[in-house]
């Protein structure tokens, strides 16, 4: 058999499933992940004692821990205590609490980077603190974190390739099962990996324009 | 001066108020009354508590002790109340502190819109206006990187004006400003003043001081020093300690005691 029918007869099928479960996981983690990322970076920044030493242990933690160790936990030792995950429920739950962990700490630095006045004019106007930051701050400051968010988005959709070790059969799973069976290590992973440099051009191209399109003179522009 | 505040009812009073960080004092019992109409300028040498008095009044400093009074009703210790109270005084910052996202429009319609749930069509049409009124209509679509720093400042006056305060506060509002740029903001303000708002300005402009207000407070190291029309403050203070600073400061810009 041939190169070009091997990879399109024997190789490309469950690859192209891989891919599907690939796609599904990073399109809930990505959104998620940033929304999480936004909401920890705001307690942290605004949030009374409380909310801000959780937010900071909460970082602390899935930071300063393995995503794998975190996944393990998820999958394997959530059942000790009576939750039963999917793998692939697990996996992306993992997902978006890691990524929110990295997303908050760029996050971070873009609510600080603004300027305390605007603040204090939002409030001197007779805004809540919640409507000073849900209108004034997040919405410079979200701006400002594209470019760091996009290093973990990117991240994201290459460490989605964990997944496989909590027996989800994504894209770099379902490529190691044709790889072991056939012995074409070489050729397997070469194709996978293209894929993933396929996605990745893909999401930077997206995230540049959005950047653009979100720009204002003065912000980004 | 020009104008006849006799008889008219105070809007704000400003009784003993007392702010220190750690262990520095910066005001030390200061009191006050501003009546309806009236434009008081606030002098004094920096780091005297001029700015930390206009923030103790909408409360973007809690003061220690003292209260501040808006038309009758107590206005500090009520912090679940203060959305309410800063409404009704505007505020002027020295550095702008427009909302850099937000157009000139905008920066004016957003107040109206989130805070007095103003619908966008009728809160546009009233920040047209107010744009208008400070002369930067043509430049409503502009955002605040395009605009210059007077232009700002008169965004930022545009968009205290809009929320319709019955007292507005401002800070230094040509500190930051080219020279060039200083006397479209004064024009501004006195406009304001001559059509009857109630302003406390902190100010170094000696000149505009003279012309606008009905009086002077000279403010130093957080306690009032002198007090009175700026015809008494210019020709005879009270204090010693008044007529340098007066001196110093129309030296620094130039103005003498004669020109008016």
């Amino acid at each position: 058999m041939n190169t070009i029918d091997f990879i399109s007869k024997i190789l490309w099928p469950p690859l192209w499933e891989g891919l599907g479960v690939t796609l599904r996981l990073i399109v809930l983690a990505i959104p998620l992940g940033y929304i999480g990322g936004v909401l920890i970076a705001s307690g942290r920044v605004y949030g009374n004692k409380l909310i801000s030493s959780f937010c900071a242990i909460y970082t602390l933690f899935f930071r300063g821990t393995p995503l794998l160790v975190q996944l393990f936990i998820l999958y394997f030792a959530l059942p000790s205590i009576n939750i039963y995950l999917s793998p692939f429920v697990a996996a992306v739950t993992g997902f978006i609490l890691c990524s929110a962990a990295y997303h908050s700490e760029y996050i971070r630095g873009a609510l600080q980077s603004i300027k305390i006045g605007q603040m204090m004019a939002a409030e001197a106007i007779g805004m809540t603190k919640l409507q000073a930051v849900l209108s004034i701050i997040l919405p410079q400051a979200l701006r400002r974190s594209i470019p760091g968010c996009s290093n973990e988005i990117i991240y994201l959709v290459k460490y989605s390739s964990l997944a496989y070790m909590v027996a989800v059969i994504e894209l770099t799973g379902a490529g190691k099962i044709i790889a072991a069976r056939y012995f074409e290590y070489t050729l397997v992973f070469s194709v996978v990996g293209a894929i993933y440099l396929f996605m990745v051009s893909v999401v930077t191209l997206a995230l540049h324009n959005l950047e653009k399109k979100l720009a204002i003179p003065g912000i980004g522009r | 001066m020009s104008k006849i505040t006799e008889g008219a009812k105070v809007v704000l009073r400003v009784e003993n108020i007392c702010k220190c960080f750690n262990t520095n004092e910066i005001l030390r019992g200061i009191s006050f009354e501003i009546k309806k109409g009236e434009t008081k300028v606030v002098i004094g040498p920096s780091g005297s508590g001029k700015s930390t008095l206009l923030r103790c009044i909408n409360q973007l400093t809690v003061p220690d002790k003292g209260s501040i009074w808006l038309e009758g009703e107590e206005v500090t210790h009520h912090m679940k109340d203060i959305s309410r109270f800063r409404q009704k005084m505007g505020m002027v910052f020295q550095d702008f502190n427009l909302f850099d996202h937000l157009n000139a429009l905008q920066n004016v319609t957003i107040g109206l819109i989130k805070v007095k749930k103003m619908d966008k069509k009728e809160a546009e049409a009233k920040a047209m206006e107010e744009l208008k009124r400070v002369g930067l209509e043509k430049q409503a679509c502009l955002y605040p990187a395009q605009l210059s720093g007077g232009q700002k400042q008169r965004v930022s006056i545009a968009r205290a004006l809009a929320m319709d305060p019955t007292v507005i506060l401002f800070d230094e509002p040509t500190s930051a400003l080219d020279p060039e740029l200083i006397g479209e903001v004064l024009e501004v303000i006195k406009d304001l003043a001559e059509g009857g708002m109630t302003m406390i300005v902190v100010t170094h402009e000696m000149g505009f001081a003279r012309s606008v207000a009905s009086e002077i407070i000279f403010i130093e190291e957080g306690i009032v020093i002198d007090q009175g029309t700026p015809h008494k403050l210019f020709t005879n203070p009270e204090h010693e300690r008044t007529k340098r600073f007066i001196h110093k400061i129309a030296e620094l810009y130039g103005e003498t005691e004669n020109n008016q």
